[in-house]
């Protein structure tokens, strides 16, 4: 296996520049030989298919759910970053650039996060020419806030609904390309192999959920945009439906997988209430603006959080960090309230449990101040929690949420099978170990809008792809493959349900490979997932048939790649023998709890290459290494 | 934490082209924190363990924003609480021994694919038609040379934040979409950004709802009721007055 990262040469600052303007063009009437399948209708995904269906290119889109307008990234709260520096605080593209590879604690590249901040004003202005609603200030200009990991505000906002309104514009903008006749939109339409021919990515194979049918397409590049995997863990923020099956399957043709152990645990979630839970929902990062965390000096005190006199709280993060308070990245703060639950302090019924309280900000603002800023979000945990957090501090505790690894890419967003491009969550481009908040939303409308159009023609300009259709032989052997395997998992018939067994996994998972891991646990949840895995194709019961809609089918076939996936995870954090960001080993820490990283062994991406599972993953790493030549790599103190 | 036992009666509907029918079912421990998804979950968990076909529902965020939650409770699209989609809906809402009619939402331009699951692909259809600006990707100008009032971008945000879900149809005793349509004309309109593809867009949209078997809109205001974001029935006023406008 090849790793390139393909970075342009030259300054920084010149690199995506002088890169565009040496690109291969494709001319309009060639643009319209070409067809492009754009797999996954988020925000990458919908706002690529539309950018690409503009230039020209005869484009298809899959999606699972019914509608592109669906996907997981409608929940997006909170913000979308940008360097506009509107404020005048002192943000600029080189701030943004720097915060960014500061946040992921110097495990991305500096070229590719470069970039991301040089386009980030451009979603702005696109995302506004399209209608997005963001927050305005009484001027009728665009307001910001701020969000963990930077002192200056540069988050752009609609409400509390930012992933909402700014997929509505990319959708509504994939919407016009298919009335346009340029995109065909097939939702309900689930990605279940990538079809190589050559060694090139030709085509996938995809089930349609309604009818159950294996159907097969080919086209000239592929882009998948099929989002994170951060379900693995059962119990996460994601969306149901939120899987790593494409990415898995096409991990399983080739492509690397990288740094599948950065997974971010998001601080502010509402806990866990009972067995039956099904997902976490998370309370906005924006909250700590004016939200302060703390929890009872004393071990065991039940008393109610209004009684708790000022002298007796324990402001953590306020106290250890007093530059950047209750605004430290998510990996710090979670870390922290696992800290203090550890020690016994935690709050609630099950003691795990941190308060986030409003009560300072509600004194300071008024009410109304804070209901116009956090109104939403306070219905939605007054709704979920039965409780009022105007009148309460709220209980928030971490939960999965992002997962920074992903399909690896070079600069172009290419992985290293030819054809196959990689954007949005599903690749493991910008955020090294830890991502600050408002920039999911940032990278993956950058990557749709902004690079894939461009890198994605560079390289159809340049490819010689012979003519294929889908009577080729490579299309029916994956055809059958994936029929082979739902037919496989509903002959099983055992007595064990699909979600007792994902329940299982996710908490192997959680208590091993979660906030802190070692070396010891790491083994034994590798040995425990093996185990476990073992037992899934003996005793899983998948319901019903392949033949109509079956939920139940999909998520069994999900958990099948999942339990792939999880050993990966454990074996890539048993490889990183340091902590960066959200991987913190309890062997490599200071004695206060901050992560040790060590630069000189492991300033390096993992790329993991599948060889087959064998009862145990066969698996090999290769090391694409991180050449530093802008930033200097400091510990990272937000002290 | 009580435990209560809650009777279900379940539309169960193969396929397209099976009839369907409302089958019963007893859960003896439903716990008050439970959502109402969680609720049905543990009701497939049981089914599955005796070996039937678990109830199939749209389902993707759980927290009232995606919009793919749309099952009719005892009568009312996401059920009883105002302003609060069905995966939003707690069980501490229900009480001890409560029989609970759950089926999907009836409309000719909503057929059934499965139990409570059904094709949404109109909605689509009428974006399609119009429900967008067309500016391409790069030629936006710098965002902060379109200054919007406040109050103007606060109300097109209140009709943008429509989830797509089809509750105002499902409501609607005419099966109308006006709301739906309505809200997303209301949100574009009214911008300047919006302006000037606002006459064509507001009659293609209005024609593709017609055409897709919507019916008309007879003032009920039984959608704004039912509606999980609260969207104002205002919405369709200002759809008809853009409408003739753009007429005449
Ligand atoms: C609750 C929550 C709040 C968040 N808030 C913020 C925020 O404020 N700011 C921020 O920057 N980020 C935020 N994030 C992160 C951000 O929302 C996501 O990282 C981002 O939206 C991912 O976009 P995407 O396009 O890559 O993938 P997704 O939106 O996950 O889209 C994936 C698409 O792929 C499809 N798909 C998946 N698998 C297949 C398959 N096998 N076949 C076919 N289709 C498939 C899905 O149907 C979907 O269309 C938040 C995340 C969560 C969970
Ligand atoms: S599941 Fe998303 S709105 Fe109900």
């Amino acid at each position: 296996m090849k790793l390139d990262p393909k970075i342009p040469a030259g300054p920084l600052a010149e690199k995506w520049t002088n890169h565009k303007e040496n690109m291969a063009l494709v001319s309009p009437n060639n643009k319209r030989k070409f067809t492009i399948l754009v797999v996954g209708t988020g925000l990458a995904g919908a706002s690529a298919a539309a950018s690409l269906a503009e230039l020209g290119y005869n484009v298809h889109t899959f999606s699972i759910l019914d509608s592109a307008r669906r996907a997981h990234s409608i929940a997006a709260q909170g913000g979308i970053n940008a360097a506009k520096n509107y404020q005048n605080d002192g943000d600029s593209v080189y701030r943004l650039f720097y915060d960014t590879i500061k946040g992921g604690d110097y495990r991305s590249r500096e070229a590719n996060v470069y970039r991301l901040a040089e386009v980030s004003n451009a979603i702005i202005d696109q995302a506004v020419a399209q209608g997005v609603p963001f927050g305005r200030e009484y001027g009728g200009l665009l307001d910001n806030r701020s969000f963990g990991g930077a002192q200056v505000s540069r988050t752009f906002y609609s409400r509390g609904q930012t992933g909402q309104q700014l997929l509505l514009g990319a959708y509504q903008a994939m919407m016009k390309e298919v009335h346009s006749g340029k995109i065909k939109d097939h939702q309900r339409q689930e990605m279940l192999d990538l079809v190589l021919v050559d060694g090139v990515a030709r085509g996938i194979i995809t089930r349609d959920l309604v009818s159950g049918e294996i159907q097969k397409w080919y086209g000239d590049a592929v882009v998948l945009c099929t989002g994170g995997y951060g379900n693995v863990f059962y119990l996460s923020t994601n969306a149901k439906n939120c899987n790593v099956t494409a990415a898995w399957r096409c991990h399983k043709r080739g492509a690397a997988f990288a740094n599948p152990c950065f997974v971010q645990i998001h601080p502010t979630c509402i806990p866990v209430s009972g067995d039956y839970q099904s997902k976490l929902t998370l309370m906005s990062e924006s909250l700590r603006n004016d939200g302060r965390v703390w929890v009872p000096r004393k071990k065991g005190d039940k008393r109610s959080p209004n009684d708790i006199p000022e002298e007796e709280r324990y402001y953590f993060l306020e106290e250890r960090y007093p530059s950047f308070g209750n605004l430290v990245p998510r990996d710090v703060a979670s870390r922290n309230a696992k800290l203090v639950t550890d020690e016994g302090l935690g709050v609630g019924e099950t003691g795990l449990a941190v308060y986030l309280d409003f009560r300072d900000a509600i004194k300071r603002d008024g009410e109304s101040v804070i209901r116009a800023k956090y109104g939403n979000l306070f219905d939605m945990y007054l709704n979920i929690t039965d409780e009022n957090p105007y009148e309460l501090p709220m209980k928030i505790f971490p939960a999965v949420h992002y997962t920074m690894g992903g399909l690896w890419v070079d600069y172009n967003l290419m992985s290293n099978v030819p054809g196959l491009f990689v954007a949005g969550e599903a690749n493991f481009s910008d955020h090294g170990a830890n991502r600050l908040g408002a920039s999911a939303l940032m990278q993956g409308l950058s990557d749709g809008y902004f690079i894939i159009p461009y890198t994605v023609g560079d390289y159809l300009a340049g490819a010689k792809l012979p003519k294929v259709d889908t009577e080729h032989e490579a299309f029916s052997e994956a055809a059958e493959a994936s029929k082979g395997q739902l037919d496989k998992l509903l002959a099983v018939k055992g007595k064990k349900t699909i979600i007792e067994f994902h329940r299982e996994l996710g908490k192997i998972l959680w208590d091993k490979v979660g906030i802190t891991r070692s070396k010891e646990g790491l083994e034994e949840a590798i040995d425990e997932i093996r185990a476990l895995r073992d037992q899934f194709w003996k005793d899983v019961r998948v319901p019903g048939d392949a033949n109509y809609y079956n939920k139940y089918l999909e998520f069994a076939n999900r958990l099948a790649d999942y339990f792939e996936l999880a050993e990966l995870m454990a074996l890539d954090a048993i490889d990183r023998e340091e902590s960066c960001g959200s991987h913190l080993r309890d062997e490599f820490q200071t004695e206060e709890g901050e992560a040790i990283r060590n630069d000189k062994e492991f300033a390096f991406v993992s790329a993991w290459e599948y060889l087959g599972v064998n009862g145990k993953l066969e698996t090999k790493l290769h090391k694409e290494s991180l050449i530093f030549e802008f930033v200097e790599m400091k510990q990272r103190s937000y002290k | 934490m009580s435990e209560m036992t809650i009777h279900l009666k379940i539309w169960r509907q193969k396929t397209n082209k099976d009839a369907g029918h409302f089958e019963d079912y007893t859960l003896p421990d439903v716990n008050e924190h439970m959502s109402f998804l969680e609720m049905l979950d543990v009701l497939n968990e049981n089914l599955m363990k005796e070996g039937k076909d678990p109830v199939e529902f749209d389902h993707d965020c759980r927290e009232g924003i995606c919009g793919s939650c749309n099952m009719v409770i005892n009568g009312r699209a996401h059920g009883p609480k105002l302003k609060t989609a069905a995966c939003q809906l707690h069980m501490r809402t229900y009480n001890d021994g409560d029989t609970i009619v759950i089926e999907p939402p009836r409309a000719a331009a909503f057929p059934i694919i499965k139990d409570l699951v059904v094709d949404r692909s109109a909605f689509d259809r009428i974006i399609q038609a119009g429900g967008y600006v067309s500016v391409k990707t790069g030629a936006a100008p710098e965002a902060n040379l379109i200054p919007v009032e406040q109050d103007t971008s606060n109300d097109s945000f209140d009709y943008a934040t429509c989830i797509g879900c089809g509750a105002c149809v499902a409501a609607c005793p005419n099966s109308s979409a006006s709301l739906f349509t309505g809200a997303k004309l209301s949100h574009l309109n009214r911008l300047p950004q919006g302006n000037p593809e606002r006459a064509k867009r507001t009659v293609a949209m209005v024609q593709q709802m017609e055409e897709e078997g919507f019916g008309d809109c007879s003032n009920y205001a039984e959608c704004e009721a039912v509606c999980p974001v609260g969207i104002s029935i205002s919405a369709i006023a200002e759809m008809r007055r853009e409408y003739v406008k753009a007429l005449f």
